[in-house]
């Protein structure tokens, strides 16, 4: 995503036959690129709707050329209500200061609510599963479920199969010290829960 | 220090020698410096009591006769007599639209302030729209018995009032600057509110049009007496321009008993100006008394507004911003004299540092033996934007009684790279981002501000970060 502690020391990430190598966290933002953060920060005094404007309006300025195009707030508003009761985020929490004193749960349904409300067109999802209970990862996945459409791919990172409930994978790759050492359809999630990771040799 | 220095002052007597004629335009004439025919002439203009002039004439020897402060930022360039103390007000400011720095023109554009309001900032034309404003409030006010002057009006009007309590709160000796004040006060603000009155609509100086509203040495004076509530707004997030490089005012606050006041300021001076205010209230038994205090602009700020809680159960809040940028220096903060039983405070102070500037929090938190039960929490910290800034915290705590609670937390933060790196992957901008970490930094005092304030201070705060980064 463009963290700068990161030195990309070969290859190139080409998005839509773009080159973004070199590009920011911000540009590739606002070309449609999307993380979902395992562990992501709070912002003291800063709303999770004021947050949510300004990162939709600044996506939006940059695909208008630089030029502010502001969203309607009635159509904010409107979106924002929609998703939030779609991943049954509660309302207060959109008054709350992002992330601060969130539990574990809200912050990744708060991932998913910017995921929903900035529609990218990929989404990466690092270890979204991970510390939710079973009703939370069911609204979660769900809500990620019927967000993937041909407009938006979604890349589900994850140490295990039960998301795969809710999310039916077109490609299933499994990625050991960095490289990709097996791939398949969704029947290889299900081989692997079965079996376990021995078959790679990953080191203990 | 200030044992030799109180001696000093003390041998001044009360005798005044300097009862002498000017003519009445002398000071437009001999224009800048300071001298005891100069205060002597302010007060002749003004055609004040016999007793303002003295209180003036003594100030004066108040303030020559005590050494410039050596604490706090470095106020020695200041040069006394190259400031003009009693000017017409339209000699104060710019005399036209193009003499104005651009720099201070281009904010006000970017700020979308209306063209008849940069012209009334910038002294060059006055705001008509807020005169009828202004009458139609007075109206309403006077029906009430509200008085709400300027402060040379107040003393013209109300002149017993003003008599029992000018100076009371901030005696003429009580600093260097507050001596100065008293010596060449102009303008600032008059206000009574009568027991029991609740005034509704905060007052603001910004309607109280005249030529005297924006000296250089306002002094304020407000008496809201028993059960009544007022609350009183000054100054503008817009960068207010003048040529004179020093602002001193003076306020005064006495709230009554089970009364409360609100006072915000929001300043944002030219960076030529040396901004040394003393600002203190006293509340009483059951008051409230409460300071929101901005500071954007200036070159060296230092204000640190004070509380005396004299009666039983007083409270008192101070809430104060400082942003410092590129060769400024904030040294501000809020002082709470606990000095009756069960007295309450909370001392809230947010600083930014950015471009080499210096922010700082300086505070006094006392409470007197025999003040039982009382509680104070301060809460200080600072963000520091990049490796040049600086910041600096000063809490004094004096307490003389053992049944007290009293908390102190301060914290310092950079903005986190993790912090610009999630937003930023969100599609803000660098500046975007850092300007939205900083909003929601100062997020706990903007929220106590009017409106229309708060929404400018925002804007203000990103057209900051817009220079500081990127």
């Amino acid at each position: 995503m463009g963290h700068p502690a990161y030195q990309i020391t070969e290859g190139q990430i080409l998005f839509d036959g773009k080159d973004v190598t070199e590009a920011g966290a911000d540009e590739r933002a606002q070309r449609g690129l999307f993380l979902a953060f395992q562990y992501p920060h709070a912002i003291p005094g800063v709303t999770v709707t004021s947050f949510l404007r300004s990162a939709m309006n600044a996506i939006r300025k940059a695909r208008a050329g630089g030029v502010d195009d502001p969203v309607p707030i009635p159509e904010f508003r409107k979106s924002l209500l929609e998703a939030m009761d779609g991943l049954k985020v509660s309302r207060d929490l959109a008054q709350r200061y992002l992330n601060d004193g969130f539990s574990g749960g809200e912050k990744k349904r708060v991932e998913i609510l910017q995921m929903a409300m900035l529609k990218p067109r990929i989404a990466v999802l690092d270890e979204t599963d991970s510390g939710l209970d079973i009703d939370a990862l069911k609204i979660v996945a769900q809500g990620v479920q019927e967000l993937v459409s041909p407009e938006m791919g979604a890349l589900v990172i994850t140490h295990y199969q039960r998301i795969l409930n809710y999310i039916t994978p077109d490609f299933v790759h499994v990625f050991v010290d960095g490289r990709i050492v097996e791939e398949g359809g969704p029947e290889l999630a299900h081989k692997l829960e079965a079996e376990g990771y021995q078959a790679f040799e990953v080191p203990a | 220090m200030t044992t030799s220095e109180t001696e000093v002052v003390r041998d001044i007597g009360s005798e005044y020698k300097y009862g002498f004629h000017v003519p009445e335009d002398y000071f437009f004439k001999s224009g800048k410096g300071l001298s005891h025919e100069l205060v002597a002439a302010i007060s002749e203009h003004k055609n004040e009591p016999a007793w303002m002039r003295k209180f003036r004439l003594k100030s004066l020897d108040y303030f020559l006769a005590r050494p410039m402060p050596q604490w706090g930022g470095d106020l020695n360039r200041i040069d006394f007599e190259n400031i003009y103390y009693y000017i017409r007000p339209t000699e104060k400011q710019a005399n036209s639209w193009e003499d104005l720095p651009a720099d201070i023109k281009d904010t006000w554009d970017r700020l979308g302030i209306p063209e008849a309001e940069k012209k009334y900032l910038a002294g060059v034309g006055a705001q008509y729209e807020s005169e009828v404003v202004y009458h139609k409030l007075q109206a309403d006010l006077e029906a009430q018995g509200v008085i709400f002057l300027d402060m040379d009006s107040g003393l013209r009007e109300h002149e017993e009032l003003v008599k029992k309590y000018f100076g009371t709160v901030i005696p003429q000796n009580d600093n260097k600057f507050a001596a100065l004040n008293s010596a060449v006060w102009s303008g600032g603000s008059f206000i009574y509110v009568p027991p029991g009155v609740k005034v509704e609509m905060p007052l603001q100086a910004y309607f109280r049009i005249n030529a005297e509203n924006m000296g250089q040495f306002e002094r304020t004076l407000i008496i809201v007496d028993e059960g009544a509530y007022v609350h009183y707004v000054e100054g503008c997030t817009a960068p207010i321009y003048t040529t004179d490089s020093l602002h001193s005012a003076v306020v005064e606050i006495l709230v009554h008993k089970d009364a409360r006041c609100r006072y915000t300021t929001i300043q944002n001076w030219s960076t030529n100006v040396y901004n040394l205010v003393t600002k203190r209230a006293v509340a009483y038994e059951g008051a409230t008394m409460e300071w929101v205090d901005g500071n954007l602009g200036s070159q060296l700020t230092m204000k640190y507004p004070a509380i005396w809680l004299m009666g039983e159960r007083a409270h008192g809040e101070v809430l104060s911003i400082a942003f410092a940028g590129k060769g400024q220096h904030q040294d501000a903060g809020g002082k709470v004299h606990h000095m009756a039983p069960r007295t309450t405070s909370v001392i809230t102070s947010k600083s930014i540092s950015k471009n080499g500037g210096r922010a700082g929090y300086r505070g006094l938190l006392e409470v007197a033996k025999g003040a039982v039960g009382s509680k104070s929490k301060v809460v200080c910290d600072a963000l520091i934007l990049d490796e040049e800034s600086r910041s600096d915290t000063y809490p004094y705590i004096q307490v003389d009684e053992s049944n007290v609670d009293i908390g102190h937390e301060a914290t310092v933060s950079k903005i986190g790279e993790e912090q610009l790196f999630y937003l930023m992957s969100r599609g803000l901008t660098e500046a975007e981002a850092s300007a939205m970490i900083v909003s929601g930094f100062v997020e706990p005092i903007t929220k106590e501000l009017p409106l229309e304030y708060a929404v400018e201070m925002n804007r203000l705060i990103q057209l900051q970060m817009e220079g500081s980064v990127g």
